[in-house]
């Protein structure tokens, strides 16, 4: 392309460039429009429910109008029954524990099935395999959590005669594993062959190079896929549903039913009572803040593992 | 001489009968209570009851300490589910096992009917909430043949109400309830053209409308939505401070579904051995014409475990009994004292390995 | 005579010893029972499906997928019949409104944070991006129906069906309350954009710099450098991103029964009531009324499942004509 014609159809370009630079703007301010919305929205619902109590003490009943909390006897000069007046009390505290437990044992499983079937996808030569294997990941990725809620349940709750928090894990399994096996195969499938061939040139075999080099390369990526997979799970409600059920108590029992804190969202939004539904809103505060605070923790780490 | 013997005859008259008094009232204020034994009892099912079930689970860990109950809310389904799974000690339901899967599923299971909850069809119209209904009102909205706020059949229920010229927006339940059931049922009473069209059950496919999943999905589309009617439990609407609207009965009465109008649906419908009855559109004046049981499943003689059947009997004996009070005060009707009886009398019946369970009077 | 060194035995062992010394055989072999380990999930979730729904598959047959009529319960003027087509349009037409609005968004955000963001900005504007999907999705359905099923009702359903509704049947209104697959659409757009634009920004900012440079000698304005080098180069692994958000789109369940109004009607607009197959599943399976009922949900899965399968086929193909790029071209 010589100068001068590069020169006349610059003005048109810099004009195209310049707009299209501004959609991708736009676009991410769209994107940051509703996050700011839902999030201003559960703080202002949920806020008032925020309290130490709630993060320190598990389920309590809610307390009819009128009634004194602490004694349990009616309070003098108010009226009782009326349902719009229910206190509700208590906390979260086995809701966290159980989702912390039930997610992270669930991505301590995914992770290795992950990144190993993605470097499975990435290194080795390409064959109709691989694509059944891709196939199998978006299938897997695009069934209904409550779908996986049922195979949970029969295969496991069902055998195992109880419902229990290593039965939510493996169903979570099932949702967690396609995003991270196909974030880590594009990741891997970018980091260019020179890097692998500057390995191999050093006389390191293929294994060694692909664990100790190129998987690092890619670490950012791989990361990511797994918070998107961590955020996922921490946020389903069905299958767990359907696994761990749900307990009023503070449990580390794995083998029996646990709490979560999206199925105490569910439980909370289903009370009729107005106090019970702010709770709803607290909790699913909470559940933000956990994940968000396990992303900063991981995106921290990978960050000085880098350096 | 005389007198001092009729004196003396009171005297001995009115010792002995002191002293019977005395031997006997320690029999009859020696009143029933809880056998202090160490259990743990799983629960799961309805929703609709399950701040109550919290509250009475709270309350009996002071009166046995020795029992931790879990009852989780889960759906009345998914309760029945595991309670037929032998997952579960007992289950809550809002509807009752279908007759046809008993025989199949859980020839063993007993419904014991805990408190009533009643139905109503709460509305969001701006500045009015003195509406009524009687039943060709409610089926012809549901039916889809009323359309519209100001049709001349919900003027003539209601002279003294401006109704606005707005298009009524059907609400009802997305996800199978019990509920519905109940809903359902009382349409297809009073309606045949909603049992020939429709017909009743846990979920059916509804001629028009718009559907939202739970309770609170139906009571916050009805209170966003302009001209919107939903049927909801009554606490629903209370707690959310939505109309609850007056219902023509089968006597004619319009009666709104205050707790004791809710109790008193059950009473005037003859109800069979097995509890299982539907107390729609109920003979009696003073009823609430859309009203359900709850029911709590227990098995009837299929218990391994003596020490676990006799905390579950006790437990539901002191619910139906102690419990009312804390029923009320969160807005559920309690039962009636003779179907109260006949509930404790199902207790009664429970055995395990052909010893009964439960000691306590049916009072 | 020479001195004959001893020559070494070679035995099975030792061939085995030689061929797996760099350990290279053992690693495929390890990556490879990974890879099964996922064909066994989908086997597994299969298997479920597929005994689950035995009743629904022999009493329809194929007639299932295409059927319009779901009635659970008997009367005297219906049957009970089980249909397919309102869930499976449904659920079609939701993450196709899902994918128009999420796929160029979510890529001009990727652009955005790894080509032309300010460094500073960089990681919190990645970070709000993916709090996105820290958001349960459940939060979404609610909040969905509290505070953005009003305003989409008064500033998009209505404007839109007042106006182009009147000559378009599929935008027609008038809508009530939104209840729909335009608003279900949209609040799944929002529901994976995270995941589409995270992906595309990982993706991007692994193009090697080479390509932009030798773009940029070319005399290339920035967006060009970004349009004909780097997304090119990455376009394999912004489709996977893509294929990763319309799987969620397709089985999001919670936030989806509670805004599509869950009619298993057929209403020719976009702003009326419909079902989609998860919302469906989700809402009757835990209290189906009758044995084929629950079956007949179960096939439905099954079918979802099939849909997956044919999406990302038609996805792939699309791709795989309209370029054979550099590195990654296998999608």
């Amino acid at each position: 392309m010589s100068l001068e014609t590069n020169m006349l159809t610059y003005p048109r370009r810099s004009r195209v460039d310049r707009a299209l630079r501004g959609c991708t703007i736009v676009a991410t301010a769209i994107a940051i429009v509703p996050l700011v919305l839902i999030i201003t929205y559960v703080l202002i619902v949920g806020g008032a429910a925020l309290n130490w109590d709630f993060f320190t003490q598990t389920y309590r009943p809610p307390v009819p109008a009128g009634i004194d909390p602490l004694t349990g006897l009616p309070i003098e000069g108010m009226e009782e029954g009326d349902p719009s007046q229910v206190q509700a009390r208590g906390g979260v505290l086995h809701g966290i524990v159980g989702t912390l437990m039930v997610t992270l044992t669930a991505l301590l499983f995914s992770l290795p099935i992950g990144i190993l079937a993605g470097i499975f996808l990435a290194e080795y030569p390409d064959t109709p395999f691989n694509t059944f294997i891709r196939f199998c990941c978006d299938v897997l990725s695009g069934a209904p959590s409550i779908v996986i809620g049922v195979v949970g349940f029969t295969m496991i709750v069902r055998q195992t005669q109880t419902y229990s928090g290593i039965a939510g894990s493996i169903a979570l399994i099932f949702l967690m594993v396609p995003t991270i096996a196909r974030t880590t195969e594009e990741i891997l499938k970018l980091v260019p062959n020179a890097t692998r061939e500057a390995a191999m040139a050093m006389g390191a075999p293929m294994w060694y190079s692909t664990l100790t080099v190129v998987v690092p390369t890619a670490l950012t990526g791989i990361v990511t896929g797994a918070l998107l997979a961590f955020a996922r799970g921490a946020g389903e409600t069905a299958p767990l549903l359907l696994t761990i059920q749900g307990n009023s108590n503070l449990s580390f029992n794995m083998l029996a039913p646990m709490a979560a804190l999206p199925i105490l969202t569910y439980k909370y939004i289903e009370s009729p009572f107005p106090a019970e539904n702010q709770l709803a809103w607290g909790t699913a505060f909470v559940l933000m803040m956990l994940v968000l605070g396990v992303n900063l923790l991981v995106r921290i780490t990978t960050a000085r593992i880098k350096r | 001489m005389a007198r001092t013997t009729i004196v003396r005859v009171f005297a001995m008259a009115l010792a002995v009968v002191t002293l019977l008094a005395l031997v006997s009232s320690p029999a009859q204020a020696q009143s029933w209570a809880p056998r202090q034994v160490e259990a743990s009892l799983k629960g799961s099912g309805a929703t609709f009851p399950a701040p109550l079930y919290a509250a009475w689970i709270d309350t009996y860990k002071k009166v046995v300490p020795g029992v931790s109950i879990s009852y989780q809310p889960v759906g009345s389904g998914q309760g029945i589910r595991d309670f037929v799974a032998y997952l579960t000690d007992f289950g809550g339901t809002d509807a009752a096992i279908a007759a046809s899967r008993v025989q199949t599923e859980a020839p063993d299971a007993l419904h014991i009917p805990m408190v009533i909850g009643a139905v109503v069809p709460t509305y969001n119209l701006p500045g009015i909430t003195e509406l009524r209904f009687n039943p060709e009102i409610l089926a012809g909205i549901y039916l889809g043949a009323i359309r519209n706020w100001n049709d001349p059949r919900i003027a003539k229920a209601n002279p003294n109400v401006r109704l606005p010229n707005l298009a009524i927006t059907v609400v009802y339940r997305s996800d199978g309830s019990g509920t519905t059931a109940i809903w359902t049922d009382y349409l297809s009473k009073i309606s045949t053209d909603w049992r020939n069209r429709v017909g009743s059950g846990t979920t059916v496919r509804w001629p028009v409308g718009v559907g939202a999943p739970g309770n609170p999905g139906v009571a916050s589309t009805v209170k966003n939505t302009r001209g919107a009617i939903g049927y909801v439990e009554q606490v629903f609407a209370t707690a959310n401070r939505l109309p609850l609207p007056p219902v023509q009965n089968a006597s004619g009465n319009f009666v709104a579904a205050s707790l004791e109008a809710t109790s008193a649906a059950a009473d005037g419908v003859p109800i069979p051995a097995n509890l299982v009855a539907s107390i729609t559109n109920s003979p009696n004046p003073n009823a609430y014409p859309i009203a359900g049981f709850t029911y709590i499943l227990v098995r009837q003689n299929t218990y391994k475990d003596v020490t676990k059947a006799q905390a579950l009997t006790d437990f539901l004996y002191w619910n139906l009994t102690e419990g009312t009070g804390a029923a009320t005060r969160l807005g559920y009707a309690p039962l009636s004292a003779s179907l109260r009886v006949r509930a404790i009398q199902a207790l009664q019946s429970i055995t395990v390995d052909g010893q009964r369970v439960f000691d306590g009077p049916a009072r | 005579m020479a001195d004959v060194k001893a020559v070494p035995r070679i035995t099975a062992s030792s061939r085995w010893a030689r061929r797996t010394r760099h350990g290279d055989v053992l690693f495929w072999l390890l990556t490879l029972f990974f890879a099964l380990v996922i064909i066994g999930l989908v086997v597994m979730v299969g298997v479920v499906t597929y005994n689950g729904s035995v009743e629904a598959r022999a009493a329809y047959g194929w007639t299932f997928l295409w059927g319009t009529d779901w009635n659970p319960v008997e009367t005297d003027l219906y049957p009970v019949s089980f249909g397919a087509w309102p869930a499976i349009r449904g659920t079609l037409l939701s993450s196709l409104i899902a994918l128009i609005l999420a796929a160029p968004t979510g890529v001009a955000i990727g652009i955005f944070l790894s080509e032309l963001c300010p460094l500073r900005l960089r990681q919190p504007l990645g970070f709000l991006v993916e709090l996105l999907a820290a958001i349960p999705s459940v939060i979404y359905g609610l909040w969905g129906v509290a505070v953005f099923a009003n305003w989409f009702n008064d500033w998009i359903a209505n404007p839109i069906a007042n106006t182009a509704g009147q000559f378009v049947p599929w935008l027609a209104g008038p809508v009530a309350v939104s209840r729909g697959l335009a608003i279900t659409g949209t609040i799944l757009a929002i529901m994976i954009l995270p995941t589409v634009s995270a992906i595309t920004r990982d993706v991007l900012q692994a193009v090697p710099n080479h390509q932009r440079e030798a773009m940029l000698s070319l005399g290339a304005t920035r967006w060009e450098v970004i349009w004909g080098a780097v997304v090119p180069y990455a376009r394999a692994g912004i489709v996977g991103g893509i294929m990763l958000g319309l799987g969620r789109a397709l089985g999001e369940t919670m936030a989806a029964t509670m805004l599509i109004g869950n009619s298993t009607r057929i209403e020719e607009s976009i702003f009326l009531p419909a079902t989609t197959a998860a919302a469906l599943i989700a809402s009757e399976l835990p209290n189906s009324v009758s044995l084929i009922h629950e079956s007949s949900l179960i096939a439905l899965a099954l079918a979802l499942f099939g849909i997956t399968l044919i999406l990302n086929l038609i996805a792939r193909y699309l791709v795989w004509q309209t370029a054979r790029g550099p590195a990654g071209e296998k999608v």
